[in-house]
């Protein structure tokens, strides 16, 4: 099978406009006869879930939580990129595309990122038409600021609750939908199998989590939005329950997994400090506007930070990036605090950790402005560590954040399986091997809101439906697979719970697959994987009921999940020989530590083809070509 | 350090519940509050027990999925935090703690410590919103907005729809949580077009949801995650008044 990624032709700039205008359109009278299933309500979701309720289809909605407002894109902290030049400091539409591109590592689809850089200025204009309460100048203009990646300031925040005031924006517009009843909402809902018909998916096989009934519903079309895999790391900045069950099921259903070895690994988050921690906390980059990044000079200099002077301090990405400093972008700055750590000058207790540091920041600018700034950040600190930030400087240290890896799509954001569409983290399509900071919630808008309402309507009126009901065989099936799975998992009893078997898999990914990979380990990955599947399958302990809330049954579905996700993940990282983004084989890299591209050998996506539990996925590539943005080692010096 | 609980168990909304005590060993300062519950859990499942079911998600307090009373108060006794946040740092070696879902006729069981708070979508679908259509939005700077009023705004926006307002209110009340989202939009000059319609909704669809009304307590504010003041109901108040006599109810 080919990979057509169905760009359209013509000049980059024209290429979304002609496509818009090429295709197909569903009568406004027919619209309410098409059914879209949409499973996740984070931005993505709830985005695509009402403006695709605003059009008229008859839209049915699933989510894991109780309610829709609680999808994971409620914890985005920092803000929201846009090509707006509202600061006068250079941004165009131009910049934001050859920012993220770079960014990326080149690793990206051109004509894809350069749609996101064009719809990102109609984002700002619909969150705040929302009552969207974004932070503002004294004159009432909006207000900006810079993130790593980047020289201009475009992004867009409230507070560093960005990610929940754009959610609530998305879930309001959707709750108007679900008043006017063109979205039905299935809260307590967890996606479980995907149903294709005739090669089209055409519903999924739920699990009402309150009762434990399997439900079955049918539609014209699924769209995906659940979000990355970053808790196959067991500790990430993710949610407790954000997981890649629906994901990991549609591609065992025939939907390829792209670049899924493309993690992000967040370069300032609160540093573990024991073994009974549920999930690591992200402090938002944005932090690193007015933060200093140091470790003390000298190796187990055990003094407090505030009595190492200056000579004996090194800020460390000021000195080996003079021009973006501590605005580098996420893998980079990640890298740089392994690499001072593996030297011996890290600091706190378990000597994995760098000092960001707010005292030139606070005598500069005064306390009363940096509270306005980063206030609910630093209260946050003080919760999790009793230390006062603004006395003090932070211990940070990187954390698995987000995954730029997901369902393979083509430029209408479908996967290979027809009408099946995945948008927002899900997908593998803008960020190539590396995000940059406050643009996934640009992504996840602009899938959800711009893109999907004409793409999904070119798919729906292009196609001829055959009539299907829950009655179909295929759905009687994915019933019984799923039905099947958690009879035996209650039947395992064996004596390890879900959660010491997800957190041995953890440590095992962050150790060989984390932040810098090598042929050996990851070797040793694959076999230690598929080991501790089998212990899984033999030892694992998940009490009943059934037809009731149960939690730990939940969890451990999503813990088995992850067990077979995690050797196409390795599989990937191990055969991307180059280092690139996010993805740092120590084979491969410059003489002074930066990730170096194979662009003769490399320059494609990696889409791999489920072929059974225990057998090797297929890999089919997607050449990646660079007419606009010619790819270079990649420089922050 | 050891700590004994009392923990509400109730298999369904139908079934009897009573509480039942477990000890939880080697917790330790660092540990938040539901990270300690884990523990207890993870005891359970091994013996091939039904752990104590309890919602969380984020745990860094933003989510606003977690939530229940320790020893009578919401999200226990630390201010403006969620129980998420909410470490055993702030308990004693020793200490004997009470575990109980919220309390309201509007948040009906699920099972031990899980309410149904689907009652606050409803309030929200009632008109938490401006209706804007996708498309038609115009350029952001056009909507010029004071500085202090968007940080206004912003304060009441920060609800989470945790539901300690109504489980602290001898009302069972969720004025608190309609009146942030009331005043979020009511402050901005994007939510005039249907200030007045909004607030009639959102307060009779509150009602009809079998919430109890406010009597100004204030246990709301003392409770609250997010430190929400009890003026965002007396906005609501006075919005609704202004709007009963504009639409002549």
């Amino acid at each position: 099978m080919t990979l057509d990624s169905r760009t359209p032709g013509g000049p980059l700039p024209g290429k979304w406009d002609r496509h818009r205008f090429e295709s197909k359109l569903v009568n406004p009278a027919n619209r309410r006869k098409f059914t879209v299933i949409i499973v996740g309500t984070g931005l993505a979701g709830a985005s695509a879930a009402s403006s695709l309720g605003e059009l008229g289809y008859n839209v049915k909605s699933f989510c894991i939580h109780d309610s829709p407002r609680r999808a994971h894109s409620i914890a985005a902290q920092g803000g929201i990129n846009a090509a707006k030049n509202y600061q006068n400091d250079g941004d165009s539409i131009q910049r934001l595309f050859h920012d993220t591109v770079k960014g990326g590592d080149y690793r990206s689809r051109e004509a894809n990122v350069y749609r996101l850089a064009q719809l990102s200025v109609n984002i700002i204009d619909q969150c705040v038409a929302q009552g969207v309460p974004f932070a503002r100048e004294y004159g009432g203009l909006l207000d900006n600021r810079s993130f790593g990646g980047a020289q201009v300031s475009r992004t867009f925040y409230a507070r560093g609750q960005t990610g929940q005031q754009l959610l609530l924006g998305a879930y309001q517009s959707m709750m108007r939908q679900v008043e006017k009843r063109s979205v039905s909402l299935f809260a307590n809902r967890e996606m479980l199998d995907l149903v294709v018909v005739s090669g089209q998916a055409r519903g999924i096989i739920c699990r009402n989590l309150i009762t434990g009934e399997i439900e079955r519903h049918a539609g014209h079309a699924v769209l995906l939005c659940t979000g990355g895999y970053g808790t196959a790391y067991y500790l990430s900045t993710n949610a407790v329950n954000s997981n890649v069950t629906a994901a990991w099921r549609a591609h065992k259903r025939g939907a390829f997994f792209a670049n899924p070895c493309y993690t992000q690994i967040h370069p300032t988050c609160i540093p573990v400090s024991g073994t009974h921690q549920s999930k690591l906390t992200l402090m938002s980059e944005s932090l690193r506007n007015d933060g200093r990044v140091w470790v003390p000079k000298k190796n187990g200099d055990k003094r407090p930070p505030q009595q190492i002077p200056e000579e004996d301090r090194d800020y460390y990405l000021e000195r080996r990036y003079p021009s973006f400093g501590n605005l580098v972008p996420r893998d980079v700055a990640s890298r740089n605090a392994k690499v001072v750590c593996d030297e011996g000058r890290g600091v706190g207790e378990s000597g994995l950790a760098v000092y960001l540091d707010f005292g030139d920041a606070i005598k500069r600018l005064g306390e009363d402005v940096i509270r306005t700034r980063y206030g609910n950040l630093f209260d946050m600190y003080r919760k999790i560590t009793d230390e006062d930030p603004y006395r003090s400087p932070m211990r940070i240290y990187p954390a698995i954040h987000y995954t730029m890896g997901g369902l393979w799509v083509d430029y209408n954001l479908m996967s290979t399986i027809a009408g099946l569409h995945v948008l927002g983290e899900a997908n593998f399509s803008d960020h190539g091997a590396n995000r940059l900071g406050a643009s996934a919630l640009m992504q996840g808008l602009a899938d959800g809101y711009f893109v999907i309402p004409y793409t999904l309507a070119n798919y729906l009126g292009g196609t001829a439906f055959p009539v299907v009901t829950t009655d179909h065989d295929a759905f009687r099936d994915a019933s019984d697979t799923v039905q099947g799975r958690i009879d035996k998992l209650l039947n395992a009893r064996g004596k390890e719970t879900p959660r010491q078997l997800h957190r041995r898999l953890g440590q095992l990914l962050w150790d060989y697959v984390g932040m810098a990979r090598n042929d050996a380990g990851l070797g040793k990955a694959l076999a230690e994987i598929s080991k501790l599947r089998d212990e899984f399958w033999q030892n694992v302990s998940v009490p009943g009921p059934a037809n009731n809330l149960n939690k730990n049954l939940e969890y451990a579905g999503r813990v088995a999940d992850y067990l077979e996700f995690a050797e196409v993940l390795t599989v990937d990282a191990l055969h991307r020989t180059e280092s690139c983004g996010g993805h740092f084989r120590e084979e491969s890299q410059t003489p002074d530590g930066e990730a170096l591209r194979d662009d003769a050998n490399f320059s494609y996506v990696a889409a791999w083809e489920f072929k059974g539990v225990t057998a090797k996925p297929e890999l089919h590539k997607e050449p990646l070509d660079f007419e606009y943005v010619k790819p270079s080692q990649r420089s922050y010096k | 350090m050891r700590i004994t609980l009392k923990v509400w168990r109730q298999s369904g909304p139908a079934k009897a519940g009573t509480l039942v005590e477990y000890a939880a060993d080697n917790v330790s300062a660092d540990m938040s509050f539901l990270e300690m519950l884990d523990l207890v859990n993870e005891g359970l499942i091994a013996r091939g027990e039904d752990p104590i079911a309890f919602d969380s998600d984020c745990r860094e307090g933003i989510c606003g999925a977690c939530g229940f009373l320790i020893d009578g108060l919401p999200h226990g006794p630390v201010r403006g935090s969620t129980v998420c946040q909410l470490h055993m740092r702030s308990f004693s070696d020793g200490d004997t703690l009470v575990l109980e879902p919220w309390r309201a006729k509007a948040f009906p069981l699920v099972k031990d410590l899980v309410v149904d708070r689907s009652a606050f979508d409803r309030i929200i679908q009632a008109g938490g919103y401006t209706s804007i259509n996708v498309g038609g939005a115009r350029d952001a700077n056009s909507i010029l907005i004071g500085k202090d009023t968007v940080e206004q705004a912003m304060d009441s926006a920060a609800c989470i729809a945790c539901g300690a307002c109504v489980a602290a209110c001898k009302n069972a009340s969720a004025a608190l949580f309609t009146a942030a989202k009331i005043t979020h939009l009511s402050l901005l000059p994007q939510g005039q077009v249907e200030r007045y319609t909004r607030v009639v909704r959102m307060v009779d669809r509150h009602d009809d949801e079998g919430f109890g009304s406010c009597s100004n307590e204030g246990e709301c504010e003392a409770v609250c995650p997010k430190e929400i003041p009890i003026t965002n109901i007396a906005r609501m108040n006075r919005e609704y008044l202004k709007a009963t006599l504009m639409r002549g109810r």
